[in-house]
């Protein structure tokens, strides 16, 4: 089956406002989809509904995830299955090393799986390595994870989690927002090297210009809670050169 | 006319008043101590027990929480002595010195006396009450709190404890553990009063703990003096964890000196009613002291720490930070107060309590209170109350952690900050494990 997220006229709110109108969307093995669209849109959303955040009620629709009703499932089920949301804004978890974080999820998530919990040195060692990649100084796997680091320290973080749990299914919300150019190409460097057949993305983005670095398959427009149009990787240039003024009124 | 309509007295006046009559004639100590004994006891009959109306008692209405008075507990038997063995678990193995006290009686043979560093002494309060020593006057004794009701009942009843001196210069390398058990299933009582005096420029580490049975109604109620010389460190733990059933109520008194250096490190897990009072008087100039004390309260637990910090000296530092984790129907409360005198300019002193509320019925009631005569300092307090926060929650979910690990790191995490201070890794470890165990409780 190649069919990994199948999403069906889904509706959700919040706090009594709907805000996820009816969308549509299916992420094959091996894709990556960019999801555009004006701030407001419902991205965010999107991405918390998949992931399992509380306090989104689901009123219609449904998604499956390897075939697999995703909505029944608890937060912390939805990863161990292989579904990953870098955050847009990662939150800060003071008295929790970065490091024993990094331990308790990926073994969590190996322990839920059946599969045999890493050495407290395996899981080092693979941290290590990542982190030189993305030029994250490992003294910062010791600091409580995400406290006091800039911005872009966050997003190359969220990064690194992502490839050492290695899912199947990769939703970045924003991962471009507050980095400089140079953390933009190691960040998107990072998420390249996790493109394979078996894993699916979907970037969420504002602006085109991620989109240089991480180069999607299938390019949709996100607007008032649903997919209004779907392109290839030339959509995006559109949108950037025309703006999102077409779709603002779109299905309100 | 103004008449003060006194109320009646409770079973649990009354039931003291009986004890002190029937055994004041066979508590250690010659015609000095005995005066004060009786001295300090009027005082407590005075006053009665405290209830919500005194502001010191005022989370901790022990009229109400105080049911009745249990019979001083019996010296240990060999039952007793062997039950005890095992006290202090959680210490074991990492080198202690052991100074243990069994039902409120300090027992030389299951205490490790061997080897005693010069210049450190050690000895049982019953010996040094039998010599007259007028050390039931002194630190907690003195005039600041004889007249708080567990103090004036500690003075009045005080059996036995450890005394311990250590001479100017003396590093003490090897920590001393007071370990402290209540053995007797059958409800009893205890009082001890112990004394702890670091000389100048001389280094210790003292531990102590609190642990008995479950389902026993037993009293316990521990004094505790600290003397730290000029110059001198000391670093205390403590660790509270009696039965479900116990009524503990302990007071640590400590004058602190020029620049010498007290850090206090509590940590209470046990007890059905617990009231952990601190009195640090930072006399010496440049003196620093910190206290940082976490509660992990569940069930119908009722745990007090109430905290006086009174700055005498000019240019010293104070440090407190409370934390308390509370679950169920269980009441935390928390009253701190920092009194800066009016020669000590340049103090510097900081409060900060938090409690983390895991039910809708747990409470947390906190009073950080500053009073300042001296116009050149810099003190703040603060305080928050709260529950888990869903959203770090959901952060780590959406890791793949499941949600009562979740919870357990989250709350590991808030709690952990009072006790990573503590220099030695064996000792924060140590706690960190009985942190652990009440996080896996009822598992
Ligand atoms: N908790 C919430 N309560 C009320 N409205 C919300 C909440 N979260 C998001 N919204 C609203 O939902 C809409 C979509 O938000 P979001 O998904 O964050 O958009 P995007 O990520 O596309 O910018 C916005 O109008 C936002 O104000
Ligand atoms: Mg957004």
């Amino acid at each position: 089956m190649t069919e990994l997220l199948k999403i069906r006229g889904l509706e959700a709110r919040v706090d009594d406002r709907k805000i996820l109108n009816g969308l549509d969307l299916i992420v094959n093995k091996g894709e990556i989809h960019a999801i555009m669209g004006p701030n407001g849109a419902g991205k965010s959303t999107l991405s918390y509904v998949l992931a399992g955040k509380p306090g989104y009620e689901i009123t219609g629709g449904e998604v499956l995830f390897n075939g697999e009703n995703l909505l029944a499932m608890a937060p912390d089920e939805r990863a161990a299955r292989g579904l990953f949301l870098a955050f847009q804004y990662p939150l800060e978890i003071p008295g929790v090393a970065t490091l024993t974080f990094l331990r308790s999820a990926l073994n969590a998530q190996r322990k839920k799986r059946g599969e045999e919990e890493m050495s407290s040195p395996e899981v080092l060692k693979r941290v290590r390595a990542l982190a030189k990649q993305l030029g994250i100084d490992p003294e910062m796997l010791k600091r409580p994870l995400n406290v006091g680091f800039s911005g872009g320290e966050k997003k190359r973080n969220e990064t690194l989690q992502m490839a050492l749990l290695e899912p199947r299914l990769c939703v970045l919300d924003e991962t471009d927002s507050g980095l400089d150019i140079d953390a933009l190409r190691i960040v998107a460097d990072g998420v390249n090297r996790l493109r394979a057949a078996d894993r699916g993305m979907i970037v969420i983005t504002h602006y085109q210009r991620l989109l240089d670095y991480i180069v999607p398959d299938v390019v949709h427009v996100l607007s008032a809670g649903r997919i209004v149009k779907t392109g290839g990787k030339e959509l995006a240039l559109e949108l950037e050169a025309a703006g999102y003024a077409q779709y603002q009124n779109e299905a309100a | 006319m103004n008449v003060q309509i006194r109320p009646a007295k409770t079973a649990a006046e009354i039931g003291l008043a009986d004890l002190f009559a029937s055994v004041r004639g066979s508590l250690p100590g010659g015609r000095e101590v005995g005066a004060i004994r009786l001295d300090a006891f009027g005082r407590f009959a005075t006053a009665g027990l405290p209830h919500a109306r005194h502001e010191a008692w005022k989370y901790t209405d022990l009229r109400r929480l105080m049911r009745d008075a249990k019979p001083l507990a019996p010296r240990p038997d060999a039952g007793a002595k062997l039950r005890a063995g095992s006290a202090g678990a959680l210490f074991a193995g990492l080198g202690l010195r052991r100074l243990v006290i069994v039902d409120g009686a300090f027992v030389p043979e299951l205490s490790d006396l061997a080897d005693i560093e010069a210049g450190v002494s050690i000895r049982s309060t019953a010996s040094a009450l039998a010599a007259d020593e007028p050390i039931l006057s002194q630190g907690s004794g003195a005039a600041a709190l004889m007249n708080d009701t567990a103090v004036a009942l500690n003075t009045a009843l005080a059996s036995d404890g450890v005394v311990i001196s250590i001479a100017p210069e003396v590093v003490v390398e090897r920590p001393i553990h007071l370990v402290f058990i209540t053995t007797t299933d059958t409800p009893a009582a205890t009082f001890t009063r112990s004394r702890l005096v670091v000389g100048e420029d001389a280094r210790a580490v003292v531990i102590e703990t609190h642990e008995g049975p479950d389902q026993s109604e037993y009293q316990v109620n521990a004094a505790l003096d600290l003397v730290v010389g000029d110059g001198a460190k000391l670093d205390h733990v403590r660790m509270v964890s009696e039965g479900d059933a116990a009524l503990h109520l302990s007071t640590l008194a400590a004058i602190v000196g020029v620049r010498a250096s007290l850090r206090e490190f509590s940590l209470v897990t046990g007890g059905a009613v617990v009231r952990n009072q601190l009195s640090l008087t930072l006399t010496g100039e440049g003196a620093v002291a910190g206290v940082n004390a976490a509660s992990l309260l569940a069930g119908r637990q009722h745990v007090d720490t109430t905290l006086l910090v009174d700055h005498v000296a000019p240019g010293a530092q104070s440090r407190e930070l409370f934390k308390a984790v509370v679950d169920d129907e269980a009441r935390a409360a928390f009253q701190g107060k920092i009194t800066v005198r009016p020669g000590a300019q340049q103090t510097d002193a900081r409060m900060m309590a938090r409690a983390l509320l895991l039910s809708d019925d747990a409470v947390a009631n906190c009073k950080p209170e500053l009073e300042i005569f001296a116009d050149d300092v810099q003190c703040g307090h603060g305080s928050t109350t709260g529950a888990l926060d869903d959203e770090l929650k959901f952060y780590l979910m959406a890791r793949g952690i499941p949600g009562n690990e979740a919870e357990a790191l989250l709350i590991r995490a808030f709690v952990g900050e009072v006790i990573d201070a503590i220099e030695r890794e064996d000792l924060r470890d140590a706690l960190s494990r009985e942190m652990a165990n009440w996080l896996a409780r009822g598992e």
